[in-house]
């Protein structure tokens, strides 16, 4: 009976500390968020720094005075803290600030703030100067996607099941180019592809030029500054977060249960479509968001291997923000992008979605 | 079983290590092509056209001066923000494999977001936040703090995978024997989670280095590594910035080979499968 109401009490104890644990780093974090979002006057934002400062030193003496039980409810939300109050500040604060810079407007081109006025004007202009960008992002993204799925699946394939004992060296070879810049890879190949470079005279040489310009990829005996080349430069910097995710998922698959198939008379191609590749679903899926979405974000492939008329989004985000200062527009154009990937996303994931992704 | 596979079986076979191999060597044509640019003797101020062999590069890799005090900040700035981010990260990662509590899914899903953000969603949104205050200057600063918000996902998830399957009741049994709780911490927990957050904190220092365009749009004048190379290259490209990067690469295989050797040693003395 005592024992019984010990034990009660005990979980009680816990349970409000978890309570209170929780609810403190909720708190916390919607202080640091309306701080960094500048939803509150001046003068309070202070004192409610110094609140949180005072909570903290409250949970810590409540930790260390508390018994052993109530430590242990606190001490997750303790080890989850600062890193949450970085990503509240630093990361959703920002994205408020986005979404009020969006719906803001510059009285002049110079003013260095621009005022919120509900200006959904912005989000007209972003569709309509910067559609042709949009499309561009998501068409050069998805290409991009599709092509490092053509190239890096049969590569991790044969990591996962040929590479033997030389598998972790195979594996280490895939992310070795990676130790170096994006930036200089991204300068090499269109230096690679350049006019005169190695890569058109080889293809001048083996008499490709023709086909290559029928089907599109070529223009005007030209590899640098046209679509294919953007397109080419995604695939090529994407390339191993497409390997990585499919290998993991390969090197999982119990090769027993192929050997079990073609036992049962199943042929190696229908083996593998009906076996294996439904296994290795979730590392395309993986790669595919891991390629797809810093590929439609990006400017840098565009802006090396690209021309004026294949700029995408990116560009002109980065034009609109750093170069034009005119951060009303440039806001709503990222903001804008990350709704139309967060929905891509989240329709995709209800098609091919797993649960463990992360 | 004499022959051991059909014909069929063995030209799929061989089809697929040649289609392997030609993914590899595209991979590695650009590292191959910096590496040798690294040996040209340019002519102009642009170093891709071949002209003639030449080591005068590698004699002197510091000889581009911004290049080589651009380096320097992003050395100092990866330090500092991986410093930052592997203690905040490690601590949500023990946090979250060691504990059940109330919110724990909710607070996985927070943590994926800044990873499946876009970059540049990432940086200007930041800049805006940026720009609304006068507390900070844009500079080193606004850059550190700028990537230990992406590095701390990076972190908590690479050391939460790698210390999944930690029998977490060693630490009773440290404390049942008469340990305090910090030694606990330092003989027991860290050791063994330790490898996992070396890992991270590799990749962490990796991602800052290399960052481009979260730091494009954070760094005020501060030049880091990557917008030197970007703001010179429409008026140069220095053979520096090749002898520099071939330097980086070596050195990192390098750490990674040893690394890698060395703890496949430790394993195999221990007697513990890898």
């Amino acid at each position: 009976m005592a024992t019984a109401v010990v034990e009660r009490v005990r979980s009680a104890d816990r349970s409000s500390g978890e309570k209170g644990g929780l609810a403190l780093l909720i708190l916390v974090g919607v202080c640091l968020l309306a701080i960094g979002a500048g939803w509150l006057p001046d003068g309070l934002d202070f004192l409610l720094l110094v609140v949180i400062g005072l909570a903290l030193v409250g949970l810590i003496m409540a930790a260390v005075l508390g018994g052993p039980d109530l430590r242990r409810a606190l001490a997750p939300y303790g080890l989850l803290k600062p890193g949450s109050m970085w990503l509240a500040l630093f990361y959703l604060a920002p994205l408020w600030t986005l979404l009020r810079n969006s719906l803001s407007a510059k009285e002049t081109r110079f003013d260095v703030q621009a005022k919120f006025s509900w200006e959904f004007s912005n989000y007209g202009t972003a569709f309509s100067d910067f559609g042709p960008q949009f499309g561009r992002a998501f068409l050069y993204a998805g290409a991009a996607t599709a092509l490092t799925i053509l190239i890096g699946y049969p590569v991790a394939y044969f990591i996962a099941f040929r590479g033997g004992r030389w598998r972790n060296i195979l594996l280490g070879l895939v992310v070795v180019p990676f130790f170096t810049s994006y930036l200089i890879r991204t300068i090499a190949w269109s230096s690679i592809l350049a006019d005169s470079g190695p890569a058109v005279s080889v293809i001048e040489k083996l008499r490709l030029d023709g086909i290559l310009e029928g089907i599109g990829i070529m223009d005007d005996g030209r590899l640098i500054n046209t679509a294919s080349a953007v397109v080419f430069g995604l695939t090529y910097n994407f390339l191993p977060f497409m390997i990585l995710p499919i290998y993991v998922s390969l090197e999982k698959v119990d090769t027993r249960l192929m050997d079990a198939a073609q036992d049962l008379y199943s042929s190696a191609s229908r083996a593998f479509r009906k076996v294996v590749l439904p296994l290795s679903i979730p590392g395309v899926f993986a790669g595919t968001l891991l390629t797809f979405i810093p590929a439609a974000g990006d400017f840098v492939n565009a802006q090396f291997l690209g021309n004026p008329n294949t700029t995408m989004i990116g560009n002109s985000i980065q034009d609109q923000f750093l170069r034009q200062n005119n951060y009303p527009v440039a806001s709503a154009m990222a903001f804008v992008l990350m709704a139309i990937i967060t929905i891509l996303v989240l329709i995709y994931s209800k098609f091919f979605g797993t649960e463990d992704l992360a | 079983m004499s022959r051991a596979f059909s014909l069929r079986t063995r030209v799929g076979r061989g089809a697929l290590a040649a289609y392997a191999a030609a993914g590899f060597i595209f991979l590695f044509t650009p590292i191959a092509f910096i590496v040798a640019f690294s040996f040209n003797k340019p002519k102009g101020k642009f170093n891709i056209i071949w002209q003639e062999f030449t080591l005068d590069n590698w004699r002197n890799p510091l000889a581009d001066e911004a290049l080589t005090e651009a380096l320097w900040t992003s050395l100092r700035i990866a330090a500092l923000s991986t410093v930052i981010a592997t203690i905040l990260g490690s601590m949500i990662a023990i946090s979250l494999s060691r504990y059940t509590f109330r919110g724990s899914s909710t607070y996985n899903f927070l943590l994926v977001l800044p990873l499946t953000t876009p970059e540049i969603v990432l940086g200007s949104s930041l800049a805006t936040l940026f720009l609304g205050q006068t507390i900070v200057e844009f500079g080193f600063t606004t850059i550190v703090i700028a990537h230990v918000m992406f590095q701390v996902s990076f972190v908590a998830l690479t050391v939460r995978a790698r210390i999944r399957g930690y029998d977490w009741t060693l630490e009773q049994a440290a404390q049942d024997l008469g340990a305090s709780p910090f030694m606990t911490f330092r003989k027991v927990t860290l050791p063994l989670i330790l490898p996992g957050i070396m890992a991270a904190a590799l990749l962490a220092f990796a991602l800052s280095i290399d960052d481009f365009i979260i730091t494009f749009f954070n760094a005020g004048s501060t030049m880091t590594f990557p917008l030197q190379i970007f703001g010179a290259s429409r008026v140069s490209i220095s053979p520096q910035i090749n002898v520099l990067a071939t330097s980086i690469l070596l050195l990192t295989v390098t750490i990674l080979a040893v690394g890698t050797v060395t703890g496949a040693r430790r394993r195999a003395r221990h007697g513990i499968e890898a």
